[in-house]
This record gives structure tokens, sequence and C-alpha cells, in this order.
């Protein structure tokens, strides 16, 4: 006999434990089957695209900071591109490698936290949330020692860093270095043969390459679906190109390869730091930049790969002090664009890994 | 290294095809006619040398006058972009057709330009305002909105 | 005093009412109620403060340690703090429905302890049915929690309240097995006997009956990894997302009240009870309960948690014939007259049969990845 069965809308969000932030999604759901989803935005909008079109350029470093709030120096680093693509500054050799240095950090810090969250979502009760932040409490204390700040960091500045690294950084960041490769072993240790870990995450909301890269999905989601493509290796910017890092995939775009993914991924970024912190050169660290800068008409994309993938702004000057557009490309909206088609048919607690496997941050989405 | 292809070149390859659909080419941009858009983004998408697969973003600029609507394609392939622009004169009723169908990626960022420009996208699939509320009056991100 | 003595000591003889009490049974009674009483409250004032501390020095953070030395004092400030905030019913709730639930959801885990003995005979009521009087009362906070989520008209609560009752009904099954092999050995189902017959603690004769029951306890109490009632990542806080106040207080009190009972009754089927060298038995009792409940905290810090079809897989396709055949082999064993006779073969036997029976099981026969039930 059929059970003749009624499905129901539930409002997830915008106050919900695992929503990472004010977000919301209208499921609608046939008992824990999830039938349908809606993404609702909006609840964090702040307007900063409108709010960039009346300040200078040098302004608009600190609202990239509130973008996506956990990977602040990436978002700095995305927009100063922009601006120096745009008028054209060349960024001296020692900021460079500042920025790389400090930008690799800033994604292990944010992986650690989408790993971490990730696995508060399959419901390991804070403990390897908790792990996380010990480490990632390290790479604050670093930045809080390059920026003064512990999250919105306002560090990177058009044409090279605020300032020079201070003497005891470097040295500080030799300890974490030494430090974090045992960390990470013995994460993989507690958690990747975790049986109910692979059981929850293997084979669920499996996003396949196709069309991973027909919805636009960009960073770790679109590499553990299997598709090879890092902007720092495929359109190095900066000084990528002197680093010698591989791009990690993974076979099956499920949630558990994206958690590896991002294991893999931080791995890369250690390499890159030890290759940095060997190379970097002595001189200035900030192009003779005037305080009001005057881009000629034009526009210009300046991106990188962020630890949500790929974050870019794209400006439009008409050669006064303020952008006449500024365009940020969010990778935390477009990355849930195949959420709707990855969560359908799952259950409940699946729509849950699904949603934090992707990884967002709503400072992001609404801007 | 991702290359930029000159908007001239694919300018020549698209008017072969569809001539007079290309209103203006510069070595980094390409302006087409809103009626020729969606033909021209399916030829992008599919065809042999060019093949742009991936949507990097879309947005849209106020020039009082006309609204631009900035494509930026990639090909994950051949590893090469292309910034399309289509321009859309009509300031009460601007609209364009949407290229949710050939690349999903649009969906959500079409939906943002609807809410905060007050482009339609005929076509998309669930064209809704974004960010801000059913009933908010005026599309901020217009120049004129404040 | 014979009562000071009876409670301090454990000597003196089993007796089913003891007679020899002023006033006979009525003394016992209400003497009883109230150590059953103050012993759960602060049980469960224990028990919170060991897993909020247990769990800040697992997750490498102190856990509370403000109030009060070492933050001793901070399950009453909890309590305080808890009981003075605002009452609030949903305007769609069923009111006397969601009023009653926390009633209906309490009363049955406090009268677990009834048949719970501290001492030797130093418990309410020793029915000679005890643990199937434990079997059947336990099952009731379900109804109180059914009637939490169907109250509130919230669909969390509702998510979670049938979450509940599925997940109940399932695991009372392999919970039950597990306890007759315990009952065959004991020969009795009287709480103070089972423990009596503990020459050596039940879990070296059980050991597989041990695991299954710990399994299918903590499903029973929401612990986790079995917690997908109150997931708080996936459905807020499950049937109790809608209380406030000392409502919330009294949920907050039954799911720790339960977690006491089910550490108290593994403690006595399985740990020798009140049994002990040295200190005296009461405090044994309190122990064993205290290290059982650590076990529980340990599990709940460091394993994810499963999700609902796998958690009626779990119960159907591992616990369920796991019960079964431990059953099954008891059963010969005791008919053999192994308990009494070949106890040190019997331990050895029973822990190689659990060792292999969950090797081969785990690896050939189920695995929480393997397929997906529809539920």
């Amino acid at each position: 006999m059929a059970v003749r069965t009624e499905p129901f809308v539930l409002n997830m969000g915008p106050v919900h434990p695992s929503t990472h932030g004010v977000f919301r999604m209208r499921v609608t759901l046939d008992g824990e089957v999830v039938v349908d989803i809606e993404p609702v935005f909006g609840y964090l909008h702040r307007g900063i695209e409108k709010l960039a079109e009346q300040r200078t350029y040098a302004g608009i470093i600190p609202l990239t900071d509130r973008l996506d709030y956990i990977s602040s120096m990436n978002n700095n680093f995305a927009y100063c591109l922009a601006v120096e693509k745009l008028a054209g500054i060349k960024v001296p050799e020692r900021a460079e490698y500042i920025r790389v240095i400090i930008s690799e950090l800033q994604r292990i810090a944010a992986l650690l936290i989408a790993v971490g969250a990730f696995l508060n979502d399959c419901g390991a009760f804070f403990t390897p949330f908790l792990y996380m932040f010990r480490e990632r409490e390290r790479i604050v204390d670093l930045f809080e020692m390059v920026s003064g700040q512990r999250l919105t960091y306002n560090y990177l500045r058009a044409g090279g860093v605020s300032q020079d690294l201070p003497e005891e950084f470097l040295p500080a960041l030799r300890k974490f270095m030494d430090m974090m490769p045992r960390f990470m072993d013995e994460y993989d240790r507690l958690l990747q043969q975790n049986e109910i870990l692979i059981a929850r995450a293997k084979g669920v909301g499996i996003l396949p390459a196709e069309q991973a890269i027909n919805c636009s999905i960009s960073g770790p989601v679109l590499r553990a679906s299997g598709v090879k493509w890092d902007i720092r290796k495929d359109d190095p910017y900066s000084i990528y190109d002197r680093f010698d890092f591989d791009v990690p995939t993974q076979p099956a775009g499920d949630c558990y390869d994206r958690y590896r993914q991002r294991v893999e991924e931080m791995r890369q970024s250690l390499r890159i730091i030890e290759q940095a912190m060997k190379q970097i050169p002595s001189g200035p660290v900030r192009a003779e930049v005037p305080h009001l800068i005057h881009p000629p008409v034009g526009e210009a994309y300046g991106r990188i790969e962020c630890p949500k993938g790929e974050l870019g702004f794209y400006l439009v000057s008409d050669n006064s002090i303020a952008p006449y557009r500024c365009h940020i490309r969010p990778p935390s909206l477009i990355n849930l664009t195949a959420l709707r088609d990855m969560v359908r048919g799952w259950k409940v607690a699946d729509l849950i890994i699904i949603f934090g496997s992707i990884d967002i941050t709503v400072g992001e989405i609404d801007r | 290294m991702t290359v930029a292809l000159s908007g001239k070149e694919v300018a020549g390859k698209i008017e072969e095809k569809f001539p007079g659909s290309v209103v203006e080419s510069g070595p980094d941009n390409l302006v087409v006619k809103v009626d020729s858009l969606l033909d021209i983004a399916r030829f992008l998408k599919e065809a042999d040398g060019l093949e742009f697969n991936y949507l990097n973003f879309v947005t849209a600029v106020d020039y009082y006058d006309h609204f631009a609507v900035a494509y930026r394609l990639s090909s994950l392939k051949h590893n090469h972009s292309l910034t399309v622009k289509a321009r859309c004169y009509d300031r009460e009723n601007p609209a364009l057709p949407s290229v949710t169908g050939l690349w999903q990626g649009a969906d959500f960022q079409e939906r943002e330009i609807y809410d905060l420009f007050g482009i339609r996208f005929e076509g998309h699939p669930n064209l809704k305002r974004i960010f801000l509320w059913e009933g908010f009056e005026g599309h901020p991100l217009r120049k004129d909105f404040i | 005093m014979m009562i000071v003595d009876f409670i301090a000591t454990g000597q003196g003889h089993f007796q089913a009412i003891p007679p020899d009490w002023p006033g006979g049974f009525w003394w016992h009674w209400l003497f009883f109620t109230v150590v059953v009483i103050g012993f759960v409250l602060t049980m469960v004032m224990g028990v919170i403060y060991i897993e909020r501390r247990g769990m800040g020095r697992m997750q490498s953070r102190l856990g509370p340690n403000r109030t009060g030395p070492f933050g001793l004092l901070q399950p009453v400030a909890d309590a305080v703090k808890v009981l003075l905030k605002e009452n609030i019913v949903p305007a769609a709730a069923d009111k006397l429905v969601h009023w009653l639930a926390p009633v209906v959801a309490f009363a049955p885990a406090l009268m677990i302890f009834a048949v719970i003995p501290f001492s030797n005979g130093a418990l309410l009521a020793d029915l000679n049915i005890g643990i199937l009087y434990i079997v059947a009362i336990s099952s009731v906070s379900t109804v109180g929690v059914f009637m939490a989520g169907w109250g509130s008209s919230n669909k969390y609560s509702l998510l979670g309240a049938m979450r509940n009752v599925a997940a109940v009904v399932s695991y009372e099954i392999p919970l039950v097995l597990a306890i007759v092999g315990v009952v065959l050995i004991a020969g009795s189902l009287s709480m103070n006997q089972i423990v009596v017959a503990q020459n050596i603690p039940f879990i070296l004769l059980q050991p597989l009956g041990f695991l299954l029951f710990f399994a299918a306890g903590c499903a029973e109490i929401n612990r986790s990894p079995f917690d997908l009632m109150e997931a708080d990542s996936e459905i807020v806080a499950g049937f109790h997302t809608e209380y406030s106040g000392m409502k919330f207080a009294m949920f907050y009190l039954v799911e720790y009240a339960e977690a006491v009972a089910i550490s108290a009754i593994i403690c006595t089927l399985f740990l020798g009870g009140w049994k002990g060298p040295l200190l005296p038995p009461w405090l044994w009792f309190i122990i064993k309960v205290m290290l059982v409940f650590f076990a529980m905290v340990w599990t709940r810090t460091t394993l994810p948690r499963i999700r609902i079809d796998q958690l009626m897989a779990f119960a159907w396709k591992f616990l369920f014939p796991m019960a079964i055949i431990n059953l099954f082999i008891t059963a010969l064993q005791v008919l053999a007259g192994w308990p009494t006779q070949l106890m040190w073969a019997m331990i050895i036997v029973n822990f190689a049969v659990t060792a292999f029976m969950v090797l081969i099981w785990s690896r050939f026969f189920f695995r929480l990845g393997w397929g997906r039930i529809e539920v």
C-alpha cells in the first residue's frame, strides 16, 4: 500500500546554525527528502558596489575586507590587482612576495574554516572546528603582526602593501611552517579514514565536471569535480609563475572529494609559502603611487584564485578619483548556482553537508 | 596564461556567420547587437577554436544614455578569454535575451542585474529580485538612483 | 542506625520490602523517593559539568571556569538563568500538548531510577521484573518527545520528533536483545539480583552485548553519533526548538537524566553495579556511572553524526543480527553451564567471538555507506 504523502515547505534560515551566516533556503520536503530548494539572498546586502562608486580607489580597500570576511587579504589582493591593471602600476618585487605569502596564509586560514565548518555540518560537535581554529589562530597572529588587525586587515595597497613585514615576522612564519605539516597529518589521521565521515560524504551531492563548468563554478569545488583549472597556474597573476606547485584534482566531485580537495590545497599553499620565504628579496614594498589615483578611461578585470574560487573585480574608470563602476565577481554566489541540482532527491542531512561543502560566506554573496 | 582574444579578430569570425551583428570592435572589446546576442553567444560557445564554455561573469554598467551589459567569457579548453558587450538603449523598460540556457552560471547574476539595474532578461527561468525585496522602488546601481 | 548502615555498607541481606524499617513500607518509599530525586538532580548537574569540561578539554579549550571553584557552579547558574527566562509558546501551538510534553517526557526518566540499586538492596522498589519495567518505562519518554514535536507546530520540531520515534522503535529491539543475554546469565530480571549475580562484571562475559547495548542506548537517548533528533546543524534543536524557560529546562533535564539512566543501567547490567573493593558501594556506583557517561561524552566529541537512513540500517542490519547471534551463543553457553563452571573459557570465547563478529560483519555484511533506504 502506498502511503499518501504531502510535500511541505521548510524555511531554512536566515537564522539557522548551519547556513553560514544570514542565508535562507526555501526547502520543499517530502518527509526527509528534498524535493526542491530555492536560495533566498539579500539579508546582508550592504550595497558595496554602489558605495564603491562614491569612494576613492584607496578608500575601497576597507570595503573589500568586508566581502568575504574570512579571507580579507585575498579580497584586497584581487582589488589591488584590478586597480594596478587599470592604472598601470608596477609593484615592487618584495611587495609581490609579501602578497603571495600573505595570500597563501590567508588561503590556508580560510580553507581551515571551510573544512572545520563542513565537519561541523556533518555533526562532529565542534571538535574539528576548534582544532582548525587552533591553527587559524596562529595565522591570524601573523596577520596581526603585519597589519595590526585580526579579521579585516586592509593591508594591501594599489602598488604594494601598506608597510613592510616587521622583523620578527619571518622567524614567526618559519615556526608556523615547521608546525603546520604536523597538524595537517594530524587532521588526516583523525578524519581521512573516519567511517562515518566517508559514509556521510562519499557519493553525496555529486557535481559532474560539465555541469560545474556550465554553472561557472570555480575554486576547490570545480577542481574536486576533476577540472584542472587554477588561476594561479592557468592565468598566473603577480609572481605565481615562479613557484613550483601542483594543482590537485579529485575524481568524483562528491562532498568527500571537496573536503579532500581543500586539504590538498592547503598542502600546496604550504609549498608555495616555503618557496616564497626562500626567495623573498629586500627592497621597497610600495610603488610611488599618488594618494588619489586617476586611472585612464577604460576597464580592467583583476582576478585571483581565492579560497572559494575565482574572485574578480571589474573596474570601469572615467578618469576620476572614484571608479565609475566596480563590479565584484563573487565566487560564493556563483558557486551556489548548482546547489539546486545537487541537492534534489537527497535528504535534509545531505542538503546541509552539500551546502557546507560548497563553502560560502554570506558577506560575499550579498555584498 | 589566459590569452585575451582580440575583439577585432573574433568580430571577423562573427561577421562571417551573422553579417551586421557586430556594432563595434576594438582590441579588447566587442559590442554586439541585442537582437543577435543569443545567436552570437551560442556561436561563441560552440564554434571550433573558440569554445567559450565558461562564463566568468555578467554585469552591467549604466552610461546614462544606455546600459552596457558585459559578458566575460573564457574557454577552459583553449585558455583564452573575451569580453562581449551588448548595449541597451531603452531606459524605461530595458530588456535582453537571457543566456542562462547556454551558461547556467548566469542564473543568479542576471537576477542580480535585474534587481539592481532593472534590465529584464527574457527567457530567464526565475527572474525575481535577488537582494532587495519585491516592491522596492528603483534600481540602486543605476546612476540616477539618489 | 540501620538505614545508614544499609546504604553505606551495602551489607545486610537482600529483601524485597525491608519490613524492619520504622513505619515499614511508607518510610522506605518516602526516603528513596527523596534519594532518587536528589540523586538525579545532582547527578545531572554533575554530568553536565563533566560533559562541558570534558568537551572543553578535548576541543583544546577550557570550558566553563568562572562560576565557583573550577566552574563547578556553572550548572547551577545555568539552571537559574534558564528558569528565569520568559516562557514563550508559539501562537499556532497546541497549547495543552505543548505544556504537557515536558512532563510526559520527564516522568519516565525519573521513574527508571526506581529500580536501580545504589547499594545492595538500596532501591525504591526491587521489582522482580525490574529490567522489563525499565524497558517499558523508558519508551514512554518518546511519547513526550513526539508531543513536543507535534504540539510546537514547527516543522523542525516535527522532523526531530519523527526521527526520534523512528529511531526509538528500531533501537528498542537490539537494546532488549542485548539485555536478554545478561538476564540469561544472571537468571533473574530483578536489577538487584543481576548485580548480586555478578561475581565478575558481565562486560567480561558479554562484551558484544555491552557494545550493542551502549550503541543502542546512545541512540535511544539521542547521544552522538545518533543525535539526529536534535541535530543542531540540520534541524536546529529538533523537538525542543520552540521551548523556552522552564519547559526547556525540563527537556534539558530529561536529556541528561536519560543519559544518567542509561549509564546507570549499563553500569548495573555490565559493570557490576555497586560492587567494588575498598570504597563504599554507592561511591562505586557513582564512579561507574560517571565513567560510562564520560565514554558518551567522548563519542560525542569524536564522531560525526550519521544520517537517518544509516541510523535505521545500522539498527536493522548491524545491531539486530549481532544481538540475535549474541543471544544464541549466550544461550548455548548457559545451557552448557559455562557461566558457573567454565567462566574463564567463556570470557575468552566471547571476546574472540566479539572481535570476529564485529570485524567480519563490518567488513562483509554491513557498511554505513552501503546503499540508501528510503524512509
